[in-house]
């Protein structure tokens, strides 16, 4: 299964700035140890010691929160995009709220 | 005397200003002094409240006080209102800030507000850009004071909103005042007029350190210069994200961001890198043990001052509270409570035994 996961600006740094990465998984897990094999040290920051996302980490597939579904072990599908943001700029974690439009 | 019985802290009794100095509902004496009528919500900007932080700091010597001030008392929730009208009064002042103008920025959050709340009592129409996974309240609020919002990517973070602000003025320079708090003086030039002094006064001179969160940089280098001038042996410590990618918002990394233009490094005498986590832990901290609640940017601020605090024997420490917490209460700010809660509920069973 392969996807692309959008990569938020201070993580950039880590995959030669690039926007957007490749990675392979049946899973959420699975695709950030893909993106940790070629991108050395992301692991670290979106991870926790226990291995779970960290607080401040968002991780959204196809705009749903990972933290709705089932963590790291969520399911990701051929072509699904997978975006990681950070809570920084007081980032909601209610699916949905990350919206263009005014309340 | 005290209304509230006192909790079994050795070192909270020790101290002055414990309920029994201050009761809590004066009945004697004359009333307390305070802005009781004011023309306009803006002349309640300012004259913030220090207390004095005893429940946290008990594994700290007596020599040593921690303060915080408390920017949430602002009429606008926050440290921000008081940059926020200083540069728009000098704007006013200038000329450069015209009745037909749009007051335009860009921001994720506390200043987006001032200059909300600001423009609505002045009447000048205000537009901010803003990183489109801003929480919910603080959109809520912009909007309550007539405010419009234009979004960015919530993946560029605020860099993003600051590059939609820039192209927006481009296009259009005659048409909007853009107040630029990265690089605009009068953002710290509000802190050397009103904060520093403020804690020179509240402190009765004896303030030792001043510990505070860098976002722009203004209130510690407007509040580090007017006390460095009134006392040069007076710390000035800046607090900042430990990485790049970090949760605490309205804090920069510095090495990894866009400088701000009134950020010079040379003026401070250290500065402390802080985790997320250890910043929410201690947002949980100040809640359950003093009975403030914050939000995460005090959170660091609060915990660079207790490293500060343990490391020396005699001083006056004051950091800064930028805002109170509600606004934060829907982000990932309290993801970590209840384990945090359960940890402490086992951490206390185990002392039971």
């Amino acid at each position: 299964m392969s996807a692309q996961v959008r990569i938020p600006t201070p993580l950039r740094r880590f995959t030669g700035g690039a926007e957007a990465v490749s990675a392979d998984g049946a899973t959420v897990g699975a695709l950030v140890d893909s993106i940790e094999r070629n991108h050395p040290g992301i692991k670290e920051r979106l991870c926790d010691e226990a291995g779970e996302v960290r607080r401040f980490v968002n991780i959204f597939v196809n705009g749903e929160d990972i933290r709705f579904i089932n963590n790291l072990d969520t399911p990701v599908h051929e072509g699904d995009e997978v975006s990681i943001v950070p809570a920084i700029a007081g980032g909601s974690f209610c699916p949905g709220l990350a919206t263009l439009d005014a309340p | 005397m005290s209304r509230l019985p006192k909790r079994g802290n050795a070192s909270s009794q020790d101290r002055e200003g414990t309920l029994d100095t201050f009761p809590l509902f004066p009945t004697e004496g004359p009333p307390p002094v305070g802005p009781l009528r004011v023309p306009s919500v803006l002349h309640l900007i300012g004259n913030t409240p220090l207390l004095e932080i005893t429940r946290l700091s008990t594994d700290i010597v007596p020599g040593v006080r921690v303060y915080a001030k408390l920017e949430g008392f602002n009429p606008g929730g926050s440290v921000k209102d008081r940059p926020a009208l200083s540069m728009l009064q000098k704007g006013i002042e200038s000329g450069a800030l015209t009745p037909d103008k749009i007051i335009l920025d860009s921001t994720s959050g506390n200043t987006g507000i001032a200059l909300a709340m600001i423009g609505a009592v002045l009447g000048y129409p205000v537009e901010l850009c803003i990183p489109a996974n801003v929480s919910m309240e603080r959109k809520k609020i912009i909007s309550a004071y007539g405010a419009k919002m234009i979004f960015s990517s919530p993946m560029d973070g605020s860099d993003g909103a600051l590059d939609l602000c820039r192209e927006r003025l481009q296009e259009q320079p005659e048409r909007y005042f853009k107040p630029d708090q990265y690089f605009n003086p009068h953002n710290s030039l509000a802190h050397y007029q009103t904060t520093g002094p403020e804690l020179w006064w509240q402190t009765k001179e004896q303030i030792t350190h001043f510990v505070a969160g860098m976002g722009t940089g203004g209130t510690l280098m407007g509040t580090g210069r007017y006390l460095k001038e009134k006392n040069s042996a007076i710390q000035i410590v800046g607090v900042e994200p430990d990485d790049a990618f970090h949760g605490l918002e309205g804090l920069k990394h510095m090495d990894s961001s866009i400088v701000p233009g009134i950020y010079y490094e040379e003026q401070l005498d250290r500065k402390i890198s802080v985790s997320t986590e250890d910043a929410y832990e201690t947002v949980y901290r100040l809640g359950r043990e003093e009975g403030v609640l914050v939000g995460q940017s005090s959170g660091a601020a609060m915990w660079a001052a207790l490293q500060v605090a343990r490391e020396i024997d005699q001083g006056i420490i004051v950091t800064l509270f930028p805002d109170f917490g509600d606004k934060y209460l829907s982000t990932n700010l309290w993801i970590g409570w209840k384990e945090y809660n359960q940890r402490q509920a086992q951490n206390q069973a185990q002392g039971a035994v």
